[in-house]
């Protein structure tokens, strides 16, 4: 498998305190990969230190076998990457489709700069973003703080996905939602993929991340402590991953 | 009578001050730099206008068309050598460095022009005066105040509708999730500061024509600043431009009860906004 994004015992630190303690994942063109974990695993550390927003070295991420590790965020988004941060991170004061336009206009930036367009081919349009969360059609105008969690999610997935990613990296996109909202977000997903961009889900509901990914990573405390297909994975195998049952820690 | 004319003359006034508290609401706004040596800047941008206007025999206009770009450019320089270096979540390492940067661009000063006081030509610009209906207004304050509406206005629609506008405000939302989105921080905040200075070479010129400059004038200059965009609201555009009416015509109407009461009472209602209403008329709580 050759993979798009990969890292290579990958390393973060939030000043003292050791967060990631040599992480090795791989994701494949146009896979969908879940990373679950409890609280506190390093999770959302381990999509801020790919995305650049905690040093790394630089051998410790690579994106089509570049080394990237530290590259600046705006960088990596020309590169591909994008993010749906933990806690949504939207532009507040500003409307939903400014909040959008934010994404397009820095994929036309990006894309005028580098001639053709060094990140996705995801070709996604403000129009399609549209067609896959009517609602933010319907909103358009209004103050995204003054959206459902929900809906605000939506903006926050709309918005990464007009950065035009290869690799699309989310943060517990289902945190805090009523199910059938989860649901309704969660069937963006094939959509998503078959624009060929491979996913990065972390997900607290792990029912939930088993089903929608092809490869399942378990995080304990800053370590990966099972990797496998999520269609083969156990539920015990699973729990004892999770919690750390029965893991003798030398 | 008496009152209309210092409300007339108090909106005149803020003309100027607004020129000074939009650039300032701007940095604010953005990258929560608080600018000690905005005024400086003006003075020194006044200087230089004046320097050109003499060596080549310039009037006002040509000096404004050759200030602004200047203007544009020390800004963008500016940002791009030291503001980038210390702009972040903690107010106080930009404070000191702009603090810093005041008192060497006021010894700078003083020793290219010296200590005195200097002005631009006006060729009679600035004793030209409109009579309407008693009140005599001066031509000058008036395109003042126009200049200070239509870059409030120009300033407001650039932010609203362009693609600049919508980095700068999502940099001054939320400056990581900017970066998230493919927003180089850094060049962003080097335009936004070229767009401050920028407009400080309309202050630059206008505040040498109406009375003079001399290098040590800058912090009285920040003060009318800082008190405007306070009192209109951190980081609003219209919300500094409204402070800074309120400011010049609190100035007028003190100067009419006593003429050395004027600037007092423009600091007795700024005290009295940040007491009541600290985050301004126009500031989101
Ligand atoms: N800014 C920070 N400064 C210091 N420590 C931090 C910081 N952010 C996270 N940590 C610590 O790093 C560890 C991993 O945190 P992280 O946020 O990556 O966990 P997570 O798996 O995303 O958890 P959750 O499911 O609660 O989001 C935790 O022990 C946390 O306390
Ligand atoms: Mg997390």
């Amino acid at each position: 498998m050759s993979a798009v994004l990969s890292t290579h015992g990958l390393v973060a630190r939030y000043g003292d305190f050791q967060a990631l303690y040599g992480v090795d994942t791989e994701l494949g063109a146009g896979e969908c990969v879940a990373l679950i974990g409890a609280n506190g695993a390093g999770k959302s550390t381990f999509l801020r230190a790919v995305m650049g927003l905690l040093p790394v070295a630089r051998e410790m991420v690579r994106l089509d076998g570049e080394p990237v590790g530290g590259t600046a965020p705006d960088r990596m988004v020309q590169k591909g990457v994008a993010i749906v941060p933990e806690g949504r991170r939207l532009f507040t004061g500003m409307s939903v489709e400014d909040n959008l336009r934010v994404a397009i206009d820095q994929a036309a930036r990006a894309a005028g700069k580098a001639g053709a367009r060094a990140g996705g081919k995801g070709g996604w349009t403000l129009k399609r973003v549209h067609d896959l969360f009517p609602i933010l059609a319907e909103k358009a105008r209004t103050p995204v703080q003054s959206l459902s969690g929900g809906q605000q999610q939506m903006v926050a997935i709309g918005r990464a996905l007009l950065c035009q990613p290869r690799v699309l990296l989310c943060d517990e996109i289902s945190l805090g939602l009523a199910p059938k909202v989860i649901r309704e977000i969660y069937a963006a997903l094939p959509e998503i993929r078959a624009a060929g961009t491979a996913v990065i889900l972390v997900e607290q509901d792990v029912g939930l991340a088993q089903s929608a990914s092809d490869r399942l990573y378990c995080m304990l405390e800053g370590r990966v402590t099972l990797a496998g297909k999520s269609a083969e994975i156990s539920r015990a195998q699973i729990g004892e991953a999770y919690f750390g049952v029965g893991h003798a820690v030398a | 009578m008496q009152w209309l004319d210092a409300l007339i003359q108090g909106v005149l006034l803020g003309g100027m001050y607004a020129q000074y508290a939009l650039g300032m609401a701007l940095m604010f706004g953005v990258m929560r730099i608080v600018n000690i040596s905005h005024g400086d800047l003006v003075i020194l941008l006044s200087l230089i206008g004046i320097s050109l206007a003499s060596a080549f025999g310039l009037g006002p206009l040509p000096v404004l068309v050759a200030l602004v770009p200047l203007a544009v450019l020390i800004g963008f320089v500016l940002q791009k050598t030291v503001l980038n270096r210390v702009v972040g979540n903690d107010p106080l390492p930009s404070l000191i460095a702009t603090f810093g940067l005041s008192i060497a661009l006021q010894n700078l000063m003083l020793q290219i022009w010296s200590a005195n006081s200097r002005s631009l030509p006006g060729y009679g610009l600035e004793s030209r005066s409109i009579e309407i209906g008693g009140i005599y207004i001066g031509l000058l304050p008036v395109i003042v105040l126009a200049v200070a509406t239509g870059l409030t206005w120009g300033l407001d629609l650039m932010l609203k509708r362009t693609r600049f506008g919508r980095a700068l405000r999502a940099a001054a939302a939320d400056v990581e999730a900017a970066a998230m989105t493919g927003i180089d921080p850094r060049a962003v905040y080097a335009l936004a500061t070229a767009a401050a200075v920028g407009i400080l070479g309309f202050a630059a010129v206008f505040q040498a024509l109406r009375s003079t400059v001399a290098p040590a004038d800058g912090p009285a200059q920040l003060i009318y600043a800082f008190e405007a965009v306070i009192i209109g609201g951190m980081g609003s555009v219209w919300g500094a431009f409204i402070g800074s009416m309120v400011l010049g015509i609190s100035q007028a109407i003190g100067f009419r009860i006593d003429p050395g009461f004027g600037v007092l009472a423009g600091h007795i209602v700024f005290l009295f906004v940040l007491a009541t209403r600290p985050q301004g008329l126009f500031g989101r709580a």
